[in-house]
């Protein structure tokens, strides 16, 4: 018996002793927030641990979930849709950097009319969901169709019951738009809404427009995609009405000045370009700037550098967009410049920083 | 020693007065901790209710978060009017559909089913009990909602919705989506609840009682009315009063069918919200301080309600209690 005390207690003295070095091996990383990138994450989690066996525990609890939980240190990284703002980044001392891109796509439920079918301008779309424009054969919407033949039918608008980056995002885009949303309505994860139903989630919203004839709602587009939704087409800045794309995603976030936005506070709807799909937005990593755990913030930052070297493919098969290369730099160079350990040393790039 | 009141006291096969003494003291002190835990969890819930929602009302003022209907993130002006006009009346109307279907059950069960039915509906009940309420959310988006919006609901909004003073009410697009359809959910919730409860306590009524009604010639009816529900009325009371409970605290079931809109209105077929609802829906998305406050403040709100709704089921009993000394 006493043979067994001591072996035993000696094995867990052995295991703790092989765990204090700084390099240790992490085998294990936390992160926790947006649910709209949750599945490319998952993906990407799962290729790279069987690449390196590392694995990567991520918590789609929302993007408000995300922050609060990197702010109370429960996590290694924090994931939100919509960016922090960069006065309160400095004040906890953290930084944040986009990781992937997708966009917003309006949905419809209109018997006879097809995806891609219906035009809509920003205008338009935020008079509908001010609730000034009531019904499908409105004059205001016939003008921007003049080949469908719209139903004389109520317009119910669905949107978020739940604060939502998605929200955030299209928001954005309806305060860029009009003036009467802003004055309204505002933007941010979760709005006072003048008129509609809310749906819990993305798939809430997808349920509710695919169950109410003449509804119409706001999904992420892999939703869309993957509940085969009849999505409208949007006139960008330049004038020209696109389809929700990742090519139109990727030319939105092509004229994105990155580089002078500081903490990358910068969010893609509305932007400039032929084929810019307007309503686009990133989805964002947050770290603490001075590590207490270098080795657990070396493991995060490996992780989502072989997610920007590795993982587009997966992205494009998803619907996400990856992040262009000389944005990947850019962030990289971010983290070599800001983050330390406790003691003042870089963390970033890896190799270097282990020693 | 030789007294028979000592040997009574210490027969001989115990093992002596001492330990016995001590083993009733440790078992009184574990009792009264048990039951001091209970009254501990409540006070820090209370508590704890009181500090995070303090925020909010030392910003708007306890009345004014009542009254006020206005929910808007944007410029963190809350005021809970709406989730809580929308718990109240969906569990209003849960009980008016639900109480009468569920006596009607437990009458059933113990005054007119043969015995080899009875088992069966009862078994039927009590699984009915046991369904998960995402279960009764699902079926209500999916099956219940679309039916009652082609269905039922133009049926009601032509016929009572013609009404003078209530036709108010069975207004609203046909969506199927709305504080009434949460309540009918709800109703469907509570029953088995309710019936049981009352069923269980309606068994009590002893043999004899209901014989000798019968024999000198009353109706079922009224040996229901006048002998068996006068004898259990506190069981009664109690089981509407689980149902209730559970009516005002439901949050998945009603999340899916109420339309989750901070509109506040009239009209029952219009979109509306409930106290738990508005919680799940926005607590783990709630950034800033006054925000999740509001939040905790519904939270609050919601606790009184139940304790108010307790307290109230009390005074009537001891109402009841004393209008049946007067009479008799």
């Amino acid at each position: 018996m006493f043979k067994y005390v001591v072996s035993s207690v000696a094995g867990v003295v052995f295991s703790l002793s092989a765990m204090t070095p700084s390099h240790a091996q992490v085998m294990q990383i936390d992160g926790a927030g947006a649910t709209f990138p949750y599945p490319i994450y998952a993906k990407w989690a799962n290729a790279y641990r069987k690449a390196t066996g590392i694995k990567l525990n991520y918590q789609s609890i929302g993007s408000g979930g995300g922050i609060k939980q990197i702010k109370k240190k429960t996590v290694d990284f924090g994931a939100s849709d919509a960016p922090m703002k960069p006065e309160e980044l400095d004040k906890y001392g953290m930084i944040q950097w986009p990781q992937v891109m997708g966009g917003v796509v309006p949905v419809i439920n209109l018997p006879g009319i097809d995806s891609g079918k219906m035009r809509l301008d920003g205008k338009t779309l935020a008079d509908i969901f001010l609730g000034n424009i009531t019904q499908w054969n409105d004059k205001r919407i016939a003008a921007l169709n003049p080949d469908l033949s719209l139903p004389d039918k109520k317009i119910t608008v669905v949107h978020r019951s739940d604060g939502s980056g998605t929200t955030f995002i299209f928001t954005n885009y309806l305060v860029k738009v009009s003036k009467d949303w802003e004055k309204k309505v505002g933007n941010a994860k979760a709005v006072s809404w003048p008129a509609g139903v809310g749906g819990k989630g993305n798939e809430g919203v997808a349920s509710y427009v695919k169950r109410i004839k003449g509804a119409i709602g706001y999904v992420e587009y892999a939703y869309a995609l993957q509940n085969k939704m009849t999505y409208t087409l949007l006139r960008n800045k330049d004038g020209h009405y696109v389809a929700p794309t990742a090519a139109n995603f990727q030319a939105a976030a092509a004229g994105a000045e990155w580089d002078k936005a500081r903490h990358y506070y910068l969010i893609l709807t509305d932007q400039p370009g032929d084929t810019s799909w307007p309503i686009t937005g990133a989805s964002f990593i947050i770290v603490y700037k001075k590590a207490e755990h270098p080795e657990k913030l070396t493991a995060v930052l490996k992780f989502f550098d072989w997610a920007f070297h590795h993982g587009a493919d997966m992205a494009d098969k998803l619907d996400y967009v990856a992040m262009p290369d000389n944005v990947v730099e850019m962030i990289e160079a971010t983290w070599s410049k800001e983050l330390r350990t406790v003691d003042g040393k870089p963390v970033w790039p890896a190799d270097t920083a282990q020693k | 020693m030789n007294t028979t009141a000592e040997t009574l006291d210490n027969p001989p096969e115990s093992s002596g007065h001492a330990s016995r003494a001590i083993g009733d003291r440790l078992f009184s002190g574990v009792s009264w901790l048990a039951a001091a835990t209970v009254l501990m969890v409540l006070g820090a819930i209370i508590v704890m209710l009181y500090i995070g929602a303090r925020p909010a009302f030392e910003k708007f003022g306890f009345w004014h978060f009542l009254t006020s209907a206005e929910w808007n993130p944007v410029t963190e002006v809350f005021g809970g009017l709406s989730p809580l006009v929308g718990t109240l009346v969906s569990s209003a109307i849960a009980i008016i559909i639900g109480l009468p279907v569920s006596f009607g059950i437990a009458v059933f069960i113990t005054e007119m089913a043969p015995p080899w039915f009875k088992r069966p509906v009862g078994t039927a009940i009590e699984l009915l009990a046991a369904i998960p309420s995402i279960i009764y959310g699902m079926w209500g988006l999916f099956v219940f909602a679309p039916f009652f919006a082609d269905n039922i609901q133009p049926a009601l909004t032509d016929t009572l919705g013609a009404l003078p003073l209530v036709g108010e009410l069975f207004q609203g697009p046909p969506l199927g989506i709305s504080v009434f359809t949460a309540g009918i959910i709800l109703a469907i919730m509570i029953i088995p609840f309710i019936s049981s409860v009352m069923r269980d306590v309606f068994e009590t009524v002893p043999a004899e009682l209901r014989e000798s009604a019968f024999g000198v010639g009353c109706t079922t009816w009224e040996v229901v009315w006048n002998v068996v529900l006068p004898l259990t009325k506190v069981g009664v009371v109690g089981g509407i009063m689980l149902g209730l409970g559970r009516a005002l605290g439901e949050t998945m079931a009603v999340t899916f069918v109420i339309g989750n809109s901070h509109a506040l209105h009239a009209a029952l077929f219009e979109p509306g919200n409930s106290i738990a609802s508005t919680i799940a829906n926005e607590f783990t998305e709630a950034d800033g301080e006054v925000y999740t406050a509001a939040l905790v403040a519904l939270g609050l709100i919601l606790f009184l309600i139940t304790f108010v709704v307790l307290a109230l089921a009390k005074l009537m009993l001891i109402r009841m209690a004393r209008g049946e000394g007067r009479a008799s």
